[in-house]
């Protein structure tokens, strides 16, 4: 339940990273679509975790144990809770990287050289790869949605080209990790369930911006990362409409996903446990339950709204830089401007931004097709969180246009 | 030789403040020669993440010394290719593996450039470096 109205001075205090300077200069963090900050809740949760609770889960009956198993299972609730589906339609990973892992190899056995798999050109390569590999191993064919020349979809078109090709799954993302164009989800999910296709949903970028209500939504799997989320890494979150996260096949296999082993073969548990073996990362998950209530206790809308109108005070203030071009949607984004100066190498302009205290991010973004359909080898980006300020923009802006200077 | 990157260096050296080392540094790398397009090939680059760096390692025969070129598409980045290229070339295979990059960059107050983060190849350029010195000697 939202409690506390959006203050942004109160938001700083929480995050002790961004209260340091680097070089001398405070500290403006634009790479949030690389990690989030984390509050100080996080931090603290997972320091008494180790402190005063640790113990492992769902082994012992000895009380720190059954405390963990509690606290532990109580953020599963909490998550779903959060993305509004059920608890048991959650399965820890170690990132959204895994989670997507697990669903196509998952869903391997499944395919042959008479299906299809759809993706498109703004995914991360983690929303490539592991289907380029089940494409290899199983035969079916792998191909991608049409994109605009700048970098949106046409929605209409799109939808077509879903209908026509019939896939077996659709994999998408919620935001691009590179531009931050939002997808509009909705109608290509429609279009996906009219002809039975599955659809996957790369939610690394969209889950804190976004909250989707991921039963409304109506996708079949959506993965995301807690470290972008305000929470600590090493953990991932999927979520599986039911029916199809328990009739996917085991990723990996150990302990605790077991129902009964014998020496030649063992059933399994339902999932979500036959996804989770060995020892899970416990204060990882207590860690993103702290995150999730840091968030549940502020208001997603305005969070949101903050965030739209940084991003377009940002945005104005970019685009009126001599020499500047940005490639990301202005509208329709979750806070991220992808852009680039002249035809300089964005390496030189990262690193002279580093001087004076601004964190922006400089490469491809593990986004090579995107950036070979965008005609570009790298792009800087300066991704935008709830817990910027105007005054960062300001120094952003600034400091930018002191390192264009120096490169005269 | 150690003549030619003092000489090289003592801007970056006596820099006042990091802006101004940065335009030493970018200053140099325009000094470098441009290596033609067709010697820029996947053969020749130096495995970084960001910035390409082409590069060339040979020794010459008859002065069994060090012949390094090289090419960078960034101006920091050929900067500090500019500042290796000082050090090393001309040296003898020897003196090439007691010459020890790192403590140069610290001296130069550029050690970061060297960090795996960067990503930008130098660690990877000095290794590439070393490694063929080594090959020569054995």
């Amino acid at each position: 339940m939202p409690t506390l109205k959006f203050d942004i001075n109160k938001i700083r205090k929480d995050f002790p990273t961004l209260n340091q300077t680097i070089n001398g200069c405070p500290l403006v963090y634009l790479d949030s679509a690389a990690t989030s900050q984390k509050p100080q809740s996080v931090i603290d949760t997972i320091t008494e975790f180790y402190t005063s609770q640790n113990a492992n889960v769902h082994r012992g009956r000895h009380t720190l144990s059954e405390q963990a198993t509690y606290s532990y299972e109580q953020v599963r609730d909490k998550t779903a809770r959060f993305f509004n589906v059920l608890s048991k339609e959650i399965v820890w990973t170690k990132g959204a990287t895994e989670a997507i892992n697990l669903v196509a190899n998952g869903l391997k056995k499944r395919l042959d050289k008479s299906h299809t798999i759809i993706i498109s050109p703004l995914e991360h390569h983690a929303n490539i790869v592991p289907w380029q590999l089940v494409s290899q191993q199983t035969g079916a064919k792998l191909v991608s949605l049409p994109l605009n020349n700048n970098g949106t979809l046409n929605i209409q078109q799109c939808c077509e080209f879903i209908k026509e090709t019939k896939p077996a799954l659709l994999a998408i993302t919620q935001a691009s990790n590179t531009l931050g164009n939002i997808t509009d989800l909705k109608p290509l999910i429609v279009a996906a369930k009219e002809v039975n296709s599955l659809v996957l949903v790369d939610g690394a970028q969209g889950a804190l911006h976004l909250k989707p209500d991921l039963r409304e939504l109506n996708c079949d799997f959506y993965v995301c990362s807690s470290h972008k989320m305000l929470g600590p890494t090493g953990l991932g979150v999927l979520y599986g409409q039911y029916e199809e996260l328990n009739t996917l096949d085991i990723y990996q296999s150990g302990g605790e996903m077991i129902d009964k082993v014998y020496l030649t073969h063992s059933t399994y548990r339902p999932a979500p446990a036959k996804f989770e073996t060995g020892t899970p990362n416990i204060s990882g998950v207590l860690g993103f339950g702290a995150a999730l209530d840091y968030l549940n206790e502020l208001d997603h809308v305005q969070i949101q709204q903050y965030e739209q109108e940084l991003f377009s005070y940002a945005a104005q203030k970019l685009v009126k830089v001599d020499g500047i071009t940005i490639f990301s949607n202005l509208s329709d984004n979750i806070g991220t401007l992808c852009f680039n100066f002249k035809d300089e190498h964005p390496y030189d302009l990262a690193t002279l931004l580093d001087g004076y205290g601004v964190a922006v991010r400089s490469g491809h973004h593990c986004t090579q097709p995107l950036m070979t359909h965008l005609g570009l080898n790298g792009t800087l980006r300066a991704s935008f969180s709830f817990y910027n300020t105007y005054k960062d923009v300001d120094i952003f802006i600034d400091s930018l246009k002191k390192c264009i200077a120096l490169l005269d | 030789m150690t003549n030619t990157f003092n000489k090289v260096t003592e801007s970056i050296k006596n820099a006042p403040a990091w802006q101004q080392k940065y335009r030493e540094i970018m200053l140099l790398g325009k000094t470098l020669p441009a290596l033609a397009d067709v010697l820029k090939t996947d053969d020749a680059l130096v495995s970084g993440c960001e910035s390409k760096v082409w590069m060339f390692v040979e020794f010459d025969l008859t002065e069994n010394t060090l012949v390094v070129i090289g090419d960078s598409d960034t101006r920091i980045v050929k900067g500090l290719l500019a500042i290796i290229l000082a050090l090393y070339n001309g040296l003898t295979p020897e003196q090439v593996v007691n010459k020890n990059a790192y403590e140069e960059f610290e001296k130069l107050g550029l050690i970061s450039h060297l960090s795996a983060s960067r990503g930008n190849g130098i660690k990877a350029m000095v290794e590439k470096i070393q490694t063929m010195a080594q090959h020569k000697l054995s």
